[in-house]
């Protein structure tokens, strides 16, 4: 068994026992917990983006065109995310490009040409990591640094070298991937000594309306994007030949390759099959027309001969665009219940969880003062970790999936109820704490008759903040693969496709006000009737 | 009669003994070097300004407060040995906001030390007690603390200490949460219900007037010291410090006949 494997087994146990710990809720992740039978399925994931979606719909297909069972992970955070399940074998396969191999991974310096950077990352990621890279699929997706056809009149601009002239006076905006890669904004802004006037860091699907309404002037693009045909944007030349060439290939999970040939072999065909225009043209067609990764995907195999024998699955829907947000939403309920349920299951075990230590922590510092300090303030910094930074830390421990989420939203959920437990208990009306233990009450009897039940309105309280910031965050757990109301976020946001993003938003943000108006009723269900101003 | 003999119940037993004992909170000195002796049967009444240490000396009594130094001895035995729960549990205790704990009803606060001691039907000891204090029953024992008057609060309280038939109460600031109004009638019924129940009371309070009516001695505090326990007669005729007389003034005027 290869470390990755008993790495996602691991994960699997933990779900497993989550499940059974929190037994009704079992049923919903009976694909997680059946890594016994024979053949596992392979886990096929994607980045944010439409290409990356499309490539692992693509992959995917081809796997099962030919037999193969396949679970999909779409849509995971970025890079570091997708790379980092990859080779701690939490995922199978995922498209990557070559120029990010190089310098985003093994921070290299861009050099040599195409082939030259697939033989540095191939040998290299394969004696580093054990990860393999599959030739590449025969097209190039680079780094397009756009403008406004009129800002390039105006200005003159044809080359990155005039921008960097008239770069003070320009407004960025860039994805925040981008921003922080060697081989993005850092080292681009080095090699042509660009200095704009502003930098926003913009999400890949404000980026396009955004400069097209002048929000920004300069943006980031693919140059496969169907967005700049679409805006009619210019790109502009990198005339010191700073991106290096960004060949997509699928990568490989250590092992994967011995293990099994019949995945290799699958995708094999693929390699050299795509070039530029198809794949703009593809990307077109989920851009800008709203159309399904797996519907194009489908096309490109049948165009490949490559599909699976008469397969007709995925037939293509070209009014999809066009449908009314009211009847997408409808149309969509079924997938929304599921991944509702999927969400608030999420939830309620991190809550549960969080709860069965909180509460017991809570009461056990408020009576240690010189430790409690300490022990709560770090619970706060916890709370302090951006959610994508924690899914991220998740990933070498526990895997993609389900388990990772929980215990990330668990960790969130603590703070909340820690506090207040403490201070409820601690704070709990002083006068009648001191009769109490003056006319004789054990410091036991005291916790549990007067501190407690003074405490329970605020404990709930707390109880009721962790609710609805882990309804909030598990969005976000798509991003590690945890399913939930964050998956059509995700794919929304990757897709530009504003009807995807509000039919997970809106069910999310009315799942939180369900959650607190159903924990407000427990609140005042705890709240002692002496207290009440009934 | 000498002037060194105790006014009344001179051959009684001490129930309270204070002999030397101080205390600190952190760095501030709250008791230093207390003596105190309260004999069974009388009302004595701790006095002094905020800060003297009369309400950490009331404490060390039921161990709330255990001092660094000195000895205390409740019914003649040490606190030190005591087991503080049983100890408690002997003696009743109304503090300033009467303490009833929010969440119960007036009648099962007022059964609760009965309730600890395990005695059967506290429920009747409650009902009894708060006739006593003159809250009826019927009326008061369903009710929640917070439903009730300033006045009928510090009742409850008085009930809650009685109910168990303690032969002593510790009493801090029974009537100083109340306006002069309900403080002026609950003290006079306050006095009688001392006398019909013959429970010994350590009463602390900054009110003169009310250790004048209350209490058979007084007990001067300053600095954390008792400067003299005395009648208030003998208080004001032979002052052990010019102190005692200038707070006496201070609290009763100088022309107020005992």
């Amino acid at each position: 068994m290869t470390a990755g494997a008993s790495l996602r087994s691991r994960g699997a146990a933990l779900v497993l026992l989550l499940s059974t710990v929190f037994g009704p809720a079992t049923s919903l992740t009976g694909q997680e917990v059946s890594g016994s039978v024979p053949t596992e399925p392979i886990v096929v994931a994607s980045k944010p983006f439409a290409e990356s979606f499309l490539l692992a719909e693509l992959f995917a297909q081809r796997l099962e065109a030919v037999g193969i069972p396949v679970d999909r992970r779409p849509g995971l955070g970025a890079t570091d995310l997708a790379f980092r399940a990859l080779r701690t074998g939490a995922i199978d396969v995922y498209p990557e490009y070559t120029g990010t191999g190089l310098a985003a991974i093994l921070g290299l310096e861009p050099e040599g040409d195409a082939a030259d950077v697939y033989g540095i990352v191939s040998t290299r990621f394969m004696e580093r990591y054990g990860v393999r890279w599959m030739p590449p699929l025969g097209f190039e997706n680079s780094y397009a640094i756009a403008v406004r056809p009129e800002t390039a009149d105006s200005l003159n601009l044809r080359t990155l070298s005039d921008l960097a002239a008239a770069a003070p006076d320009l407004v960025a905006g860039f994805s925040p991937d981008f921003i922080g890669r060697p081989d993005g904004l850092p080292g681009l802004a080095a090699t042509y000594d660009l200095r704009f006037e502003e930098t926003r860091p913009l999400l890949q699907s404000v980026k396009y309306p955004a400069i097209a309404e002048g929000a920004v002037d300069v943006i980031d693009g693919y140059t496969t994007d169907g967005g700049l045909d679409r805006y009619g944007l210019v790109v502009l030349d990198d005339d010191a030949d700073f991106f290096p060439p960004y060949e997509a290939a699928a990568l490989l999970r250590p092992g994967l390759a011995a293990a099994r040939p019949d995945v290799v072999a699958a995708l094999a065909p693929l390699s050299g099959r795509l070039d530029a225009a198809t794949m703009r043209r593809a990307n077109r067609r989920i851009e800008v027309d709203g159309q399904e990764p797996a519907v194009v995907a489908a096309e490109l195999l049948a165009g490949l001969s490559l599909g699976a024998p008469g397969a007709t699955t995925a037939t293509p829907s070209p009014d999809v665009a066009d449908t009314g947000l009211a009847e997408f939403i409808w149309s969509r309920r079924g997938e929304t219940a599921r991944q509702t349920l999927r969400h608030l299951w999420l939830v309620a075990i991190a809550l549960g969880a969080a709860t069965l230590l909180a509460v017991p922590l809570g009461v056990t510092l408020a009576r240690r003062p010189t430790v409690a300090e300490p022990v709560v303030r770090a619970t706060g910094v916890l709370q302090t970790i951006p959610s994508i930074a924690l899914l991220a830390f998740m990933i070498p421990l526990f895997g993609i999936g389900v388990g990772p989420a929980v215990i990330a939203l668990f960790l969130y959920a603590v703070f909340p109820i820690l506090r207040n437990t403490w201070s409820g208990v601690r704070d709990a009306d002083p006068d009648a704490v001191d009769a109490a233990r003056a006319l004789g009450m054990t410091d036991g009897q005291i916790l549990l008759r007067v501190r407690l039940p003074l405490a329970a309105p605020v404990v709930m309280a707390g109880v009721r903040v962790s609710a609805v910031i882990a309804v909030g965050t598990a969005t976000l757990a798509a991003f590690i693969g945890a399913g939930g109301l964050g998956d059509p976020i995700v794919a929304g946001l990757a897709l530009s496709d504003e009807r995807l993003i509000i039919s997970g938003a809106l069910p999310a943000a009315l799942l939180a006000l369900v959650v607190d108006a159903g924990l407000s009723l427990v609140e005042s269900a705890v709240r002692p009737r002496g207290l009440s101003e009934d | 009669m000498s002037t060194h003999t105790p006014p009344r119940r001179a051959d009684a037993a001490a129930v309270l003994e204070a002999d030397g004992v101080s205390h600190a909170f952190g760095e501030v000195a709250a008791l230093q070097g207390a003596d105190l002796r309260v004999t069974d049967g009388e009302c004595l009444a701790l006095v002094g300004e905020s800060g003297s240490g009369k309400t950490t000396l009331l404490r060390c009594f039921n161990a709330l407060v255990r001092p660094s130094t000195g000895r205390l001895r409740v019914r003649g035995r040490a606190v030190a040995d005591s087991d503080p729960v049983a100890l408690r549990r002997s003696m009743g205790y109304v503090p300033q906001q009467g303490g009833l704990l929010p969440h119960w009803t007036v009648g099962r606060n007022v059964a609760l030390v009965p309730t600890l001691l395990g005695r059967s039907n506290p429920e009747a000891a409650a009902r009894a007690a708060l006739e006593r204090v003159g809250l009826p029953a019927v009326e008061f024992a369903d009710r929640w603390p917070r439903t009730l008057s300033g006045g009928q609060r510090q009742r409850a309280a008085l009930a809650r200490a009685l109910a168990a038939g303690p032969d002593l109460v510790l009493m801090d600031e029974p009537l100083g949460a109340l306006d002069a109004l309900a403080r002026a009638e609950l003290r006079h019924e306050l006095g009688a219900l001392i006398r019909d129940a013959g429970v010994t009371v350590l009463l602390v309070t900054h009110d003169l007037h009310e250790a004048a009516e209350l209490a058979d001695r007084i007990a001067v505090m300053k600095d954390g010291r008792v400067l003299q326990a005395d009648t208030l007669d003998r208080l004001r005729a032979a002052p052990s410090d010019p102190y005692v007389t200038e707070l006496l003034d201070r609290g009763l005027g100088s022309a107020v006949a005992p």
